[in-house]
């Protein structure tokens, strides 16, 4: 009996409990193994086919359309017709390169793979134009930054002494950073205890009130920051007679933030398995301990993520802060009684100053403020990331 | 033998009385649910009397300007002249250039990262458009301000060229001339509009991919196997199942679109004129010009800036709800809880 039948296999033929290979390729006969002897060559040996991963043409369709897209872009822009400028070049290039990629898939496979290809290539062209905006933020911050970032003395002066035309070397922006952390530490310390206890009320105690709480916290979510800010001005600066210090402008990141936290830290306990909460309720346990044992345990990495967040939009936010704290322009570190400064306000006013040195000392700020935010994100994401490891 | 029944005395026993299962709360317990309560009406009266104080405020400049605050376009407090329908134009406007460049891209970024990018990519990419949530919004306008503008106005320059026969892209100078009016073209509705869509297009994107990852995998797999190309899968399975994250997606966004301020403040100069011209140099909207006049405010002056903001708070109000309800209400807003 030789090893290698021609003809189809038939399932009675496997035995020995080997299971056939599922697919065979297709090559110039149509060879079947027989599985009851061993194949003695690797080449015997069924071969699946590749049902994912494109193929050397779509490659080729691909890469070529993409370089003839550009080239004919270069040539529309920067020789046919005065569109010479980079962003111009780059929107010519992608609109051209689909219609290339329409043209050539259209002319090697026609049918349902023309707009198939053209969908993925819109898509692609899309994301990319996202990544390119994204990375241009970031790089273009820390690039008009770098002169700046260079002096020590950014990080360990105020601008008490400089003057607008005074060289980097005089001055820097501890009196923001040391701001902001004050107003952001005030502005936690009042948000989060408020916010984690209203998120535990809303979903843990539950009841007619509690979804009243939670409409009009959903509701405030849509406050604008400026309008918190205008409501703290007019309420606590202009009413009660709180000087315009760091203290208000703390007051006016709680009132933008506290909605905020409080929605997200509602929607990550929401998510917390009902199962979990009876299993330790049937356990004889109280509610208070189910919640502190249970239920904010099981959501920490979630409440810590929504916490953060939230932080890192109040550090971030100008407007709010623009309208309490005022300006000043050296350290100051009482919150309550004089003005102070911040890095989203600092950056503004240098900004808008016109001043060239000024305008460097703003990007340093805000390459700064970057930091910052960039370290509470990782933050974040390191705790998410254990959730990961620990189930 | 017979079994002899005894006759229950049904008078003599005492009626069955069922235990009581309602729970009293005791100690510890009485203790959380009180004091959480009292959170929870904190928060209530912290966030409700916000909403409650912008309405009281705005009484006395509503009965003082009455419905021409509406209709009124200048915003001259020296001639007793308040309203603020141009400046509800600009921000919608701006929202709306905003929402045209963001809605698109959002929707391309969400989709290339749940159907494809290769999955290492895809948790990192995740994270990258989390990271442009948290970016802070002045560093948005810096970009926008610094290098997206002088790129931005060649572009305004070409869209008012060439379709400058649609009143949308009218500007008034002529864009062919050798030494064109560069100054006529920035500071606008349009430049802004662009650096606020980066702001917002990674809100719109999170609610898109989060939908679009809850499709039903049997449904997918239903499709490829009846022949259908990745297309022919995001067509018929995956957007039909997201229509209501991508609708509510954009309208989150375009509640955050409508309230950006220092984005909007640091580019556009302002004006106060009704018009529909987003590529022309100045326009206005409420939380610029709120940002912009709080300063020098007398008490009647604040109240209006007040009520303006009270009217921007409820126009977000109203699409962040609808948007919540489109969202719940799609296929995918179902929760999932065990």
């Amino acid at each position: 009996m030789s090893a290698v039948t021609t003809g189809p296999a038939l399932e009675g033929e496997v035995v020995e409990g080997r299971p056939a290979p599922r697919t065979w390729l297709r090559g110039e006969q149509v060879q079947v193994l027989d599985v009851r002897v061993q194949a003695p060559a690797a080449e015997r040996r069924a071969v699946p086919r590749a049902v994912s991963g494109t193929t050397a043409q779509d490659r080729v369709v691909v890469v070529g359309s993409v370089v003839a897209g550009a080239s004919l872009a270069w040539l529309l822009c920067f020789r046919l017709l005065p569109w010479g400028t980079p962003l111009a070049f780059v929107l010519v290039a992608t609109l051209l390169t689909v219609v290339v990629v329409a043209v050539a898939t259209a002319m090697v496979t026609p049918g349902p793979a023309v707009a198939d290809k053209v969908a993925s290539t819109v898509v692609t062209a899309g994301a990319l134009v996202v990544a390119v905006a994204f990375g241009s933020t970031l790089v273009f911050t820390f690039v008009r930054a770098w002169p700046a970032l260079w002096h020590v003395n950014l990080l360990t002066q105020d601008m008490a002494v400089a003057g607008p035309r005074d060289p980097l070397t005089v001055g820097g922006v501890l009196h923001a950073i040391v701001g902001s952390l004050i107003q952001i530490g005030i502005a936690s310390a009042i948000t989060v205890p408020l916010a984690l206890g209203t998120a535990v009320f809303m979903t843990e105690i539950g009841g007619p009130y509690a979804r009243v709480v939670r409409t009009v916290v959903e509701a405030m979510t849509a406050l604008p920051s400026v309008v918190a800010g205008l409501f703290t001005y007019t309420v606590f600066v202009l009413l009660l007679g709180v000087p315009r210090s760091g203290f208000a402008a703390s007051l006016a990141i709680t009132v933008m933030m506290l909605p905020i936290v409080a929605r997200a830290a509602d929607v990550v306990l929401r998510v917390v398995p009902s199962g979990l909460r009876e299993a330790g309720l049937a356990l004889g346990s109280s509610r208070w301990r189910v919640v502190w044992h249970v239920v904010l345990p099981t959501a920490r990495p979630g409440l810590a993520t929504a916490l953060i967040l939230g932080i890192a939009r109040g550090i971030g936010e100008t407007s709010p802060v623009l309208l309490t704290s005022g300006a000043s322009q050296f350290l100051v570190a009482d919150p309550f009684h004089t003005v102070m400064n911040s890095l989203p306000l600092f950056v503004f006013s240098t900004v808008r100053s016109g001043e060239p040195v000024y305008i460097q000392r703003g990007f340093a700020a805000a390459a700064v403020l970057l930091t910052l935010v960039l370290l509470l994100f990782v933050t974040t994401r390191f705790l998410a990331r254990r959730k990961g490891g620990s189930r | 033998m017979s079994t002899e029944l005894r006759a229950p005395d049904l008078g003599a026993a005492p009626a069955a009385t069922p235990r009581s299962t309602a729970t009293r709360q005791t100690g510890s317990d009485l203790a959380f649910a009180l004091g959480s309560r009292a959170v929870g009406t904190t928060v209530l009266v912290i966030t409700g009397g916000i909403g409650l104080f912008l309405a009281w405020q705005a009484v006395p400049t509503l009965r003082h300007y009455g419905l021409r605050f509406f209709t009124e376009t200048d915003w001259s407090p020296e001639t007793d002249h308040i309203g603020i329908l141009s400046v509800l134009v600009g921000t919608f406007t701006v929202a709306l250039v905003a929402m045209v460049v963001a809605f698109p891209l959002a929707l391309a970024s969400a989709l290339y990262i749940t159907e494809y990018a290769p999955l290492r990519l895809r948790s990192t990419l995740v994270a990258a458009i989390d990271l442009m949530a948290a970016v802070p919004s002045i560093v948005y306008g810096l970009w926008g301000f610094f290098l997206l503008q002088p790129q931005a106005i060649d572009v305004a320059r070409f869209l008012n060229a060439y379709l400058g026969f649609l009143p949308f892209f009218h500007v008034d100078t002529d864009p062919r001339l050798a030494q064109w009016e560069q100054s006529r073209f920035t500071a606008s509705a349009f430049v802004a509009g662009l650096a606020v869509s980066m702001m917002v297009l990674p809100m719109a994107c999170a609610v898109m991919r989060e939908v679009f990852s809850q499709a039903p995998a049997g449904e997918r797999e239903a499709a490829l196997a009846l022949g259908s190309t990745r297309w022919g899968v995001i067509r018929s399975v995956v957007i039909p199942f997201g229509r209501g994250g991508i609708i509510g997606g954009t309208m989150l966004s375009l509640g955050r679109a409508l309230g950006e301020t220092i984005t909007v403040l640091l580019i556009i100069s302002p004006a106060f004129d009704l018009k529909l011209k987003p590529l022309e140099i100045g326009t206005e909207t409420v939380s610029a010009l709120i940002a912009g006049r709080f300063g020098e405010a007398s008490p009647s002056q604040l109240s209006a800036l007040l009520t303006a903001g009270l009217v921007l708070f409820l126009i977000t109000l109203v699409v962040n709800m609808l948007a919540a309800v489109i969202v719940s209400r799609g296929r995918s807003g179902q929760g999932t809880d065990i």
